[in-house]
């Protein structure tokens, strides 16, 4: 177990990218110190190790930070070798590279856009968020979770929706109907949410939906700073 | 496990493509053979549309008929595969590593936008917001690699590595826009650092083969400006 102090994680409650870290944190068994900030006032700590784009959630290992949740999860991985979340096999490493950068970037981005949008551009986005959430369903054919047996690499980074998902639905009066059209993506949904590390590390449900729909009231003023 | 034949490996891709660029610099830094099949302008094959039906594009790495897309998932599939085959392109450090990528990252996510934003933007405040944003990126660039080269020619310090690599693709297209502007985007009284470091990486034999000529890649972004002005490049 590494002492508390060498290992600080910056984040914010409500922020999907700042729990995978934690959620990978927890997996490998690390003590660390976790510091909340306040995004509409952060602290000069938080600028000082992330002056580029001055965004939670940022790790600092030993006086070192390290910033993007991706790269923190691989650095995670790299650092404690125990309960090793991305796979062997390089092809293996490739694939769940692909899964993480997809449902990042393009899945957010349709998120995003759902979220915040209305009419016709709220429609084709949910329609291009089914499109998406139609290859993660095939991609799960025959798995219990992305990663196979247990959760890993690829789950951590699809995790984000497995809550925040509904959540943003709620808050912003949407569906993706992910229950009735996605049943692989639905189950590992519910699977994923009760595994012990990522049940007793999820924001409460109540006031991050209020949190996600005071956000949207603002519009996209009040970013919450977060990759 | 080395490749030992061209069927082995293949590499769908476009001479002018930055994202393959990386993908050829890393196959040929690390001496591997391959088949490189040539995608049509404007046009997707069938293999291309099986290979990658999630983002239909470029570069797809072909191993023993198992693809890989992605630059950046590719140069590191490439870098853990050949492991045995010339240096090794990501730091041996756990922390460098998570600059390489961290960097990496902030180039396609700032830096690739606003230089080929460039090109495509409408109006002449959207080119001049886009080139404030590039030259703020490669500004930020600069100071990374001080850090990071630690007083080496590269940022994988005395050899080729990783982040040289994402970023290094692009610098053909970087001279290109400079030479179609007529400004510096690697400027020696602001960015010394960068401006020895693509030197140095163009210098490279295995690099100086695949960078596609200046003059070759204005007249394609004459070609994309006039024809497809919002056509973005190949990923």
């Amino acid at each position: 177990m590494v002492a508390s102090a060498a290992v600080r994680l910056f984040g914010m409650w409500a922020s999907p990218a700042v729990r995978r870290v934690e959620w990978a944190l927890k997996l490998k068994g690390i003590e660390y110190e976790y510091i909340e900030e306040d995004l509409s006032n952060k602290s000069s700590s938080l600028l000082e190790f992330n002056p580029i784009n001055k965004q939670v959630p940022v790790l600092v290992h030993n006086c070192n930070p390290i910033v993007e949740s991706l790269v923190i999860l691989e650095y995670i991985d790299e650092t404690w070798k125990e309960n090793p979340i991305l796979p062997v096999d390089p092809l293996e490493r490739a694939k769940a590279r692909f899964w993480a950068t997809f449902v990042d970037v393009k899945c957010r981005e349709e998120s995003r856009k759902a979220f915040f949008m209305e009419g016709e551009e709220k429609e084709k986005a949910i329609e291009n968020l089914q499109v998406q959430l139609k290859a993660l369903d095939e991609e799960l054919e025959g798995k219990k979770f992305f990663s196979g047996d247990h959760i890993g690499y690829t789950d951590l980074a699809v995790g984000w929706m497995a809550f925040w998902l509904g959540v943003a639905e709620e808050a912003a009066g949407f569906k993706a109907n992910y229950d009735v059209k996605f049943p692989n993506f639905s189950r590992w949904m519910k699977d994923f949410l009760a595994e012990p590390v990522i049940k007793d590390n999820l924001p409460p449900r109540e006031k991050t939906v209020e949190f996600f729909r005071a956000f949207k009231q603002l519009g996209s003023c009040t970013k919450v700073n977060q990759k | 496990m080395a490749g030992s034949g061209n069927s082995e490996v293949k590499l769908l891709g476009a001479w002018a493509s930055p994202y393959v660029a990386r993908a050829r610099i890393a196959l040929n830094l690390k001496e591997v053979q391959y088949e490189f099949l040539e995608e049509q302008f404007g046009t997707k094959s069938e293999l291309l549309l099986k290979s990658n039906p999630i983002y239909k594009k470029i570069p797809v790495l072909i191993h023993d008929d198992k693809p890989i897309c992605e630059s950046l998932i590719i140069v590191q599939y490439i870098d853990e595969v050949w492991v045995s085959s010339g240096p090794a392109l990501m730091p041996a450090d756990a922390y460098d590593r998570a600059l390489h990528r961290f960097w990496a990252v902030y180039i396609d996510d700032k830096f690739v936008p606003a230089l080929f934003g460039m090109m495509r933007a409408p109006t002449e405040e959207a080119k001049a917001e886009s080139k404030e944003q590039a030259l703020a990126s490669l500004q930020l660039l600069e100071e990374a690699f001080g850090k990071i080269s630690k007083g080496k020619p590269f940022f994988g310090g005395d050899t080729i590595g990783y982040l040289d690599v994402a970023l290094g693709a692009f610098v053909g297209w970087m001279k290109a826009f400079e030479e179609m502007n007529g400004f510096k985007l690697l400027d020696d009284a602001k960015t010394p650092l960068l401006c020895a470091w693509a030197e140095n990486f163009c210098n490279n034999e295995v690099v100086g083969a695949v960078i596609p000529e200046t003059a070759k890649l204005v007249e394609l972004a004459k070609v994309m400006q006039a024809r497809f002005k919002n056509a973005p490049p190949a990923n």
